[in-house]
């Protein structure tokens, strides 16, 4: 690595130990992979996968208006979180568009948040700024964050932790793992079953360490997470999804709770509205390559007129589908499964069809 | 098999007679990862030294292949369609990419040797 100072998480030396390649992302000297992006990613979906995720940002909500405060920030529904439920929801700014995608998590009395790294500044200040008196931000930097992903995951965990194999697809629980106050929910980026476990700082090597004893748990590093999570056919915040794009536009309106809808009260909520009432000009989709050229992000997508209808956003090779995937924006008379088009691909136009996400089926746990 | 030649950009290319095969090297390879896709040129096509010529994909990136010497290709790899790992297997073997008719031999001398692109790559890391 070269130039400036980067920061590390509280597994960076065991990372180095087990020979991974490091590199600079979001400000992080991270694992890009161990073995090989292939072998990782295939690995996660047969067996169980662990992803040092602790360059996210964990925030805590407190106060008693704090879940009335984050919802005129996001248009997810927080009031309404049951104990011990999580939801995905989106920072917006007053065009609709996206400041960060985020998780939301009821816990007693506090709500629980995790933010993409390279937004993690901007959102807790954007947040800090929003929520008024009645709530309170407690930004959680000594705390380490895995993933646990993969369909060997619940064995894996429930030999360390009690209760975890029952718990359902968006919950968290407060849960002791070898005498450690964790926070763990079941979600992920991946699209597999699995867990995401928020560590005191100070017990996370031990953890990582004991998971990655375990016979079916091997190490996996950022290149696997994002093959895996583009055929999952998940956002990456700066990829997918950015201050440009809304809600609607990228596909997450089931992330906007029915009375979100019709009460507004968060930032860009007009704009989010017309765009739910009248459809938005332009969608997120799949778009699978008939060939076996892979199409990069920025990618001009065509219609088979030639005339320009979006562009790819992510794209690369689905070691599952065993064949290139990408998603991207299309112009909504273009976002019909099955629509043909062209990919434009070092000047040459790649034929590539829409088609419905995700490329891999979610594999997750809803009891 | 003839002494190999290496790029900056770290193309191998092997003469024989006036014929030279060109691949990427090992740490190219290595720096590449997982090799998933290959485009190789037409045969019949010419090419001036520094060209792109063919196209290497990682499951990250893609990355040009460059002629390293004036020529016109005269084989593919046809085999590297459907078994673009063969480039991670066997850079310096099996995972060629093109073979070139060599308009110029003294280009050839001014690529590095084995010992000058173990010592170029030395440096980079």
């Amino acid at each position: 690595m070269s130039g400036g100072a980067s920061r590390t998480t509280h597994l960076h030396e065991l990372h180095v130990s087990l020979g991974a390649k490091m590199v600079p992302f979001a400000g992080y000297d991270m694992p890009v992979q161990y073995t090989g992006i292939i072998a990782e990613h295939r690995h996660t979906r047969s067996g169980a996968g662990l992803f040092d995720v602790g360059h996210m940002g964990q925030g805590r909500l407190t106060g008693a208006g704090a879940a009335a405060a984050l919802e005129t920030l996001v248009p997810g529904d927080i009031t309404g979180l049951a104990e011990g439920r999580m939801r995905y929801t989106q920072l917006t700014n007053e065009h609709g568009g996206i400041l960060d995608d985020l998780m939301a998590s009821k816990i007693g009395d506090a709500i629980f948040l995790v933010v993409n790294a390279s937004r993690k500044e901007s959102d807790f200040a954007h947040i800090a700024g929003g929520i008024g008196s009645d709530a309170a931000l407690e930004i959680l930097a000594d705390r380490a964050l895995i993933a646990l992903q993969g369909p060997k995951a619940a064995a894996v965990l429930g030999r360390h932790a009690q209760g975890v194999a029952e718990m359902k697809f968006m919950t968290i629980s407060a849960v002791d793992v070898l005498g450690a106050e964790c926070l763990v929910s079941r979600s992920g980026y991946t699209g597999e079953d699995g867990y995401e476990i928020s560590i005191p700082g100070e017990s996370a090597v031990e953890i990582a360490q004991t998971l990655l004893a375990e016979s079916e748990v091997e190490p996996i590093g950022l290149g696997a997470r994002d093959t895996l999570r583009l055929e999952a056919g998940l956002c990456l915040y700066g990829s997918d999804i950015d201050e440009t794009t809304t809600p609607v536009e990228a596909g997450l309106t089931w992330s906007i709770a029915k009375r979100r809808r019709k009460e507004g009260g968060f930032v860009g909520a007009p704009v989010i509205q017309q765009q739910l009432a009248d459809g938005p000009e332009r969608r997120r989709v799949g778009l699978k390559p008939d060939g076996k050229a892979p199409v990069r992000a920025h990618a001009e997508v065509r219609g088979k007129l030639g005339e320009s209808v979006g562009e790819v956003t992510s794209g690369g090779f689905g070691p599952t589908v065993d064949g290139p995937v990408a998603m991207g924006y299309v112009k909504s008379e273009h976002a019909e499964e099955g629509t043909p088009v062209d990919i434009m691909v070092r000047g040459k136009p790649l034929p590539a069809t829409v088609v419905k996400l995700p490329f891999v089926e979610q594999r997750y746990f809803k009891g | 098999m003839a002494d190999m030649k290496f790029t900056k950009e770290h193309e191998w290319i092997a003469v024989d007679g006036d014929v030279g095969t060109v691949g990427i090297s090992e740490y190219a390879q290595e720096q590449l990862g997982d090799v998933v896709f290959v485009e190789v040129p037409d045969v019949g096509k010419s090419f001036n030294r520094g060209e792109e010529a063919a196209v290497v994909e990682s499951v990250k990136a893609a990355s040009e292949v460059f002629a390293p010497v004036d020529g016109e290709i005269v084989e593919v790899n046809s085999g590297l369609e459907d078994a673009p790992g063969t480039v991670n297997e066997d850079a310096f073997g099996g995972g060629w990419f093109f073979k070139i008719k060599v308009n110029d031999a003294s280009q050839l001398d001014e690529l590095m040797d084995k010992a000058a692109y173990d010592a170029y790559i030395a440096e980079l890391d």
